[in-house]
C-alpha cells in the first residue's frame, strides 16, 4: 500500500538523517575531549602532590617546598571582595536595566558600555586599577585594590546575565501583580525577584569563578610574589593562586613540577567546584519552575 | 446607582492596535454590565482604563474623565495603588502567581502590609467562599497553585481579587480558556457576587453575554454604538449593527 511505503525506514531520507545525527554526535563528543583529556591529565600529575601539608603549611625553601596556603586564602579572599562589590552593585545595576530605565539614548548608551566591558582585555582591567584604585585613589597594591579591580571586570557578566534571568520571568506576571494594587518594587521584590534568583545565583557564581582564575588584573594591584605571613588586613598584598602558578612555572628555576601540578589542580578545584555548585542550582531551579 | 461615569473617553496606543473614541456611559451599580463585539474592538482597552492598568502599556493619547464614585480616576495624581485595590481584575488567562494557594489570595493583602495571621486567615477563607473554590482547596491551602485544573484556577483568580474587598470587579473573557462546567461556575459566582459588586465583563461570546448581563454595551472598532438593558439589547436593538452582531453576521 502507498502509506506503508512512506513511513518504511528504509528510505534514503532515513538513512540520510541517521548519518547527519552521528556525525553531530560525534562532533558535539570531540568537542567535550579536550576539556575532559586537560581535567584528566591533571588530576593524575597534580593529585599526588596534594597532601594536608600542601594546603596547610606556608611555602618554604624559595617556595620549592612546603605548602600553598596563603595562596589559597588570597584567592579566597579576593573572591570575596569581589563578590562584596560585585554583586550588589550589579544585581542593582540589572532591575535598573530590566524593570525601570526607559528605552531612550542613555540606555541604549549603558548597554553598550556594559557590552564593550565585557570585551577588554583582562591586562587592561589590570592596568586600569593600577592607575585608579593603587595610585590615584592611594590603596596601594591590597586585597581591596585587586577586589575592586576584580569587580569591575565581573560587573558585566553578573550584570547580563541577571538582566537576562529578569527577563525570563513572564511580563502577565507583573500585570497580574499590579492589578492587585501593589507598586512596581513590590512586583519586583515578591514576584520577579524570588522567580529570578537561580539565574542571577548562575550568573553571580559563573562571575566569580572568573575572577577567582584571573592572573592579569592582579598583577599590579594586590598580588605579590611571597609573602612570609597571611595577609591581616584588606590593605595588605596578598598571594593568589593563579598569580602564584604563573610565578613558580616560569619566574623559579629548578621549580619542582609536582608542586606546579599540585597547584594548577587546587586552582581547578576550586573554579569547577563553584561552576558545580552553579549547574546544580540552574537544574534544580528549572526542574522546580512552573512556567 | 452609577459607579461609574464615562464621559468623553479616548484613548490611543503608541502602535495603534486598539483605541477607544469618544466613550460615554453610565455603569451601574450592583449589577453586571457586560461589553460586547468582536475582538479588536477596545473591551480589553476599556476595562484596562478603569483600574489604569494601561498605565504599563504605551498609550500615547488620553482624554475624557471615568469617575468612580464622582472622582475622576484618570487625574494623573490619583492614587493607582489604591484604586487598583477598589478595582480589581480577572483576566482571560488563568495565571496564579508561582506561590501556594492560600499565598495568591492573600498576596495583595499582605503586600498592603497586612501581617496579622487571623485576619490573612478569615480573608482568605472568605474570599475562597466567594469564588466558590472553598470546598475544594480547604485541606491543600499551601500547595502550589499550578497543581489546580484550569477551573480552578481561574476561580482562584477571582478570589485573589475579591480578597482586597474591591467595590468593582473587572473581568476580561474569564472563561475563555475553561471548559463549560468550569464557566457554569464562574457565571454562577457572579451572578452570586453582584449582589454586593459592580461587575464589568467582557464575556467571550455572545451567549454568554445573554447568560449573565443585566446590561449590555455594544463596542464597535474603538466606538460603543449601543447601551442598554440585556433584554433590551437582545430583542429590540436600536442600531442595525447590534442587530446584525448578535444574529451572528460578523464578529
Amino acid at each position: 500500500m502507498k502509506s506503508d511505503k512512506l513511513i518504511t525506514p528504509r528510505s534514503s531520507a532515513y538513512l540520510v538523517e541517521r548519518i547527519g545525527f552521528s556525525t553531530l554526535a560525534i562532533l558535539s563528543f570531540l568537542l567535550a575531549v579536550p576539556i575532559i583529556g586537560v581535567i584528566l591529565y591533571i588530576i593524575i600529575h597534580g593529585a599526588p602532590a596534594i597532601s594536608w601539608e600542601f594546603l596547610s603549611r606556608m611555602p618554604s625553601d624559595g617556595m620549592k617546598a612546603g605548602g600553598i596556603l596563603p595562596a589559597i586564602v588570597g584567592t579566597f579572599y579576593l573572591t570575596l571582595g569581589t563578590a562584596i562589590f560585585s554583586v550588589p552593585l550589579g544585581i542593582a545595576a540589572a532591575i535598573y536595566l530590566s524593570e525601570y530605565a526607559p528605552e531612550n539614548r542613555l540606555t541604549r548608551i549603558i548597554r553598550i558600555a556594559i557590552i564593550n566591558l565585557a570585551g577588554i582585555p583582562s591586562i587592561v582591567y589590570g592596568l586600569f586599577g593600577l592607575g585608579l584604585f593603587v595610585i590615584f585613589l592611594k590603596l596601594g597594591t591590597s586585597i581591596l585594590a585587586a577586589s575592586l579591580t576584580l569587580s569591575i571586570m565581573t560587573l558585566p557578566v553578573i550584570i547580563t546575565t541577571t538582566e537576562e534571568s529578569l527577563r525570563a520571568v513572564p511580563y502577565a506576571f507583573r500585570v497580574v501583580s499590579t492589578s492587585l494594587g501593589t507598586s512596581r518594587w513590590q512586583t519586583i521584590r515578591r514576584v520577579v525577584l524570588p522567580q529570578a534568583v537561580p539565574g542571577i545565583l548562575t550568573g553571580v557564581i559563573l562571575g566569580l569563578e572568573r575572577a577567582a582564575g584571573e592572573t592579569a588584573p592582579i598583577l599590579f594591584t594586590g598580588a605579590t610574589f611571597f609573602l612570609p605571613q597571611l595577609p591581616n588586613s584588606p590593605l595588605d598584598a596578598t598571594m593568589a593562586l593563579p598569580y602564584h602558578l604563573f610565578v613558580i612555572s616560569t619566574q623559579v628555576p629548578g621549580m619542582p613540577i609536582q608542586i606546579q601540578y599540585g597547584t594548577v589542580l587546587v586552582l581547578l578545584v576550586f573554579v569547577l567546584g563553584m561552576n558545580i555548585v552553579a549547574t546544580v542550582i540552574r537544574s534544580r531551579a528549572r526542574a522546580r519552575r512552573q512556567w | 446607582m452609577d459607579k461609574i461615569v464615562v464621559e468623553h473617553l479616548n484613548l490611543r496606543y503608541s502602535d495603534g492596535t486598539e483605541s477607544l473614541r469618544d466613550l460615554n456611559l453610565v455603569i451601574p451599580a450592583n449589577a453586571i454590565t457586560a461589553l460586547m463585539g468582536p475582538a479588536g474592538g477596545g473591551k480589553s482597552t476599556f476595562l484596562r482604563a478603569l483600574n489604569r492598568l494601561n498605565d504599563l502599556a504605551d498609550v500615547v493619547a488620553q482624554s475624557g474623565r471615568v469617575l468612580i464614585d464622582g472622582k475622576d480616576i484618570l487625574e494623573p495624581e490619583m492614587d493607582v495603588i489604591a484604586l487598583r485595590r477598589k478595582v480589581g481584575m480577572v483576566f482571560s488567562r488563568p495565571l496564579p502567581l508561582p506561590l501556594t494557594i492560600y499565598q495568591n489570595v492573600s498576596y495583595g493583602l499582605e503586600v498592603a502590609g497586612e501581617r496579622n495571621r487571623e485576619v490573612l486567615d478569615k480573608a482568605v477563607k472568605l474570599a475562597l467562599d466567594q469564588a466558590e473554590l472553598w470546598d475544594e482547596v480547604h485541606d491543600r491551602l499551601s500547595d502550589p497553585a499550578e497543581a489546580l485544573s484550569g477551573g480552578q484556577k481561574q476561580r482562584l483568580c477571582l478570589a485573589r481579587a475579591l480578597a482586597l474587598k474591591p467595590e468593582v470587579i473587572l473581568l476580561d473573557e474569564p472563561t475563555s480558556a475553561l471548559d463549560p462546567v468550569a464557566t457554569a461556575k464562574i457565571e454562577s459566582s457572579l451572578s452570586e457576587l453582584k449582589k454586593n459588586y459592580t461587575i464589568v465583563i467582557a464575556p467571550h461570546n455572545t451567549q454568554q453575554t445573554a447568560r449573565v448581563a443585566d446590561w449590555v454595551a455594544f463596542f464597535l472598532q474603538g466606538e460603543m454604538i449601543e447601551f442598554g438593558p440585556s433584554k433590551d439589547i437582545f430583542t429590540r436593538p436600536k442600531d442595525k449593527r447590534t442587530e446584525e452582531y448578535i444574529l451572528g453576521r460578523y464578529g
